[in-house]
């Protein structure tokens, strides 16, 4: 194969574009205090965010597995007039600025909001300012990744095998959890992981919806962006880490982004 | 929070294109000032730059408004500011103790807390007190706003002990989280509850537990065009500028 000659503007800006990206993570990882590391990642209120953080982004991948894979199903192998609308609504938080995600969950289920001021008055559950209005503000803003991956994943498997699944007489159920899912796990997988990562990166709409709490609602975006404005170097680290888990998930999902090694 | 970073790229953008072509400095003023103003300040400060820009044609008052300590930490993370206005000393001598001032500050305002609820207050809340009631969402904005600090100390003062619900970065989402009633009451300034209007009211904080908030102003230093930040500095404490500000409801320097 002949080796590709690169004209020099090409060359000039494709290496202006690369340094965009990479001076960031440069500046990062110069400028954060290794030595004081341990203590910002030991100190309690970074242990707190890190936790709830882990607590509620994990909780948004489980209702977005709860609640995805059910909805990539019907958009893969149901027909029905606005099958395509509804599908882009239901991916709009994923081009959706983030506050106005976490203004719309405000508006529907605040105290005063559509589904709010009924889960108010008949149950006495009101969600800003708790940890469960954390999950649903990741959820909102994350699930659409899970539910396209894993659509993705339901087309493009090859159907014979739930058909071969149903002439042996099994039930719908069964195919679907012992034939379907099995063999589109490595869509659920990615969905998931994909799922997880921008839950766990999420800033707006949390901070709109459920305002801003040590221990209760302040995961670890907030607690960077509000460290910025009292322990710099602890914000430097603590962005580190998110930054460090962010290369994770692109390891994790290398064969799906940057072609098969 | 981002659309916050997005005015201050703008403002900070629009205030170098402008510095660059007006560079030369002459005796009328011509340019761009950026005036970084503690949220309190929002209402007051937009008609303060509207009748400056009136009075002085061909002069542009940027203003980028957020929380003292967001502006604090933009201002030393390099963006371009002009003038700064803070709501309390403790923000103002942090930037000048990080040798950012270009001279000493002068404080222009002062206010006094007050208690907001939903208008109506139906939760009837009328003390200090009241917001330590089990089912009182109460919220605050943090410890380093001017305005979370205020609201410790007179909660102190009035030996109330109350776990804010939310830590708030500036005092303006206090007073949106209460209008729309997500919260049931925070502490904010008296000209705060003045400018949210209709859904909203005060409950009055006594003398003998409410403290005075201190808004000093500066230059900061290196600004990109001294000599209209001192003109707007001048203006700001002007009996015209006074008065303009007292018209919001702040207590006079």
């Amino acid at each position: 194969m002949r080796a590709e000659r690169v004209p020099v503007a090409v060359a000039i800006l494709a290496a202006i574009g690369a340094a965009f990206f990479l001076l960031p993570l440069l500046g990062l990882l110069i400028r954060s205090p290794w030595r004081d590391a341990f203590t910002a990642l030991s100190a309690p209120e970074t242990i707190e965010a890190l936790k709830l953080s882990l607590l509620a982004s994990l909780s948004a991948t489980a209702i977005g597995l709860l609640f995805g894979v059910p909805l990539a199903w019907v958009f893969a192998r149901l027909e029905f007039p606005g099958r395509d609308l509804l599908r882009a609504l239901t991916t709009l938080p994923m081009v959706l600025p983030p506050v106005v995600g976490g203004i719309a969950l405000l508006l529907a289920f605040g105290r005063r909001g559509l589904v709010g001021s009924w889960l108010d008055s008949a149950f006495g559950i009101t969600l800003p300012f708790t940890t469960a209005g954390v999950v649903m503000a990741e959820a909102f803003v994350a699930m659409p990744f899970l539910i396209i991956t894993v659509e993705a994943g339901l087309r493009s498997m090859d159907r014979r095998y739930e058909e071969a699944a149903r002439a042996l007489g099994a039930k719908r159920w069964r195919v679907f959890t012992q034939v379907t899912l099995p063999l589109i796990a490595p869509s659920l997988f990615a969905g998931a992981v994909l799922c997880w990562a921008r839950a766990l990166g999420e800033f707006g709409a949390t901070i709109t919806f459920a305002g801003n709490f040590p221990g209760v609602t302040q995961t670890m975006p907030l607690a960077v962006y509000l460290l910025l404005e009292t322990n710099q170097e602890a914000s430097y680290i603590l962005s580190l880490v998110l930054l460090l888990v962010s290369l994770a998930v692109l390891v994790a999902l290398r064969h799906r982004w940057l072609g098969s090694a | 929070m981002r659309n916050r970073a997005v005015v201050f790229l703008v403002a900070a953008v629009l205030a170098a294109a402008c510095g660059g072509t007006n560079g030369g400095g002459g005796t009328t003023l011509s340019g761009t000032a950026s005036v970084f103003a503690a949220s309190s300040l929002s209402d007051s400060f937009k008609a303060l730059g509207t009748a400056f820009q009136a009075a002085h044609s061909g002069t542009t008052i940027q203003l980028n408004f957020a929380g003292s300590p967001t502006l604090v930490t933009q201002i030393e993370q390099g963006a371009s500011a002009d003038v700064f206005a803070a709501a309390d000393t403790t923000n103002m001598d942090k930037l000048k103790t990080d040798g950012f001032t270009a001279a000493d500050s002068k404080v222009f305002a002062h206010n006094k807390l007050a208690i907001v609820v939903a208008a109506g207050n139906p939760k009837g809340i009328n003390s200090l007190a009241d917001l330590a009631k089990p089912g009182i969402i109460y919220i605050s904005a943090g410890p380093t706003v001017p305005a979370g600090k205020y609201a410790l100390q007179i909660l102190a003062n009035a030996g109330v002990k109350v776990t804010p619900k939310s830590l708030e970065t500036d005092v303006k989402s206090v007073v949106s989280k209460v209008s729309l009633g997500e919260a049931d009451a925070g502490i904010v300034y008296t000209t705060d509850v003045t400018a949210a209007g209709a859904k909203v009211q005060g409950v009055t904080i006594p003398d003998n537990v409410n403290v005075t908030a201190t808004y000093p102003i500066v230059e900061v230093k290196g600004a990109k065009n001294a000599e209209l930040a001192n003109a707007f500095i001048a203006y700001v404490l002007s009996a015209d500028g006074q008065a303009k500000l007292q018209s919001f409801g702040f207590l006079p320097a």
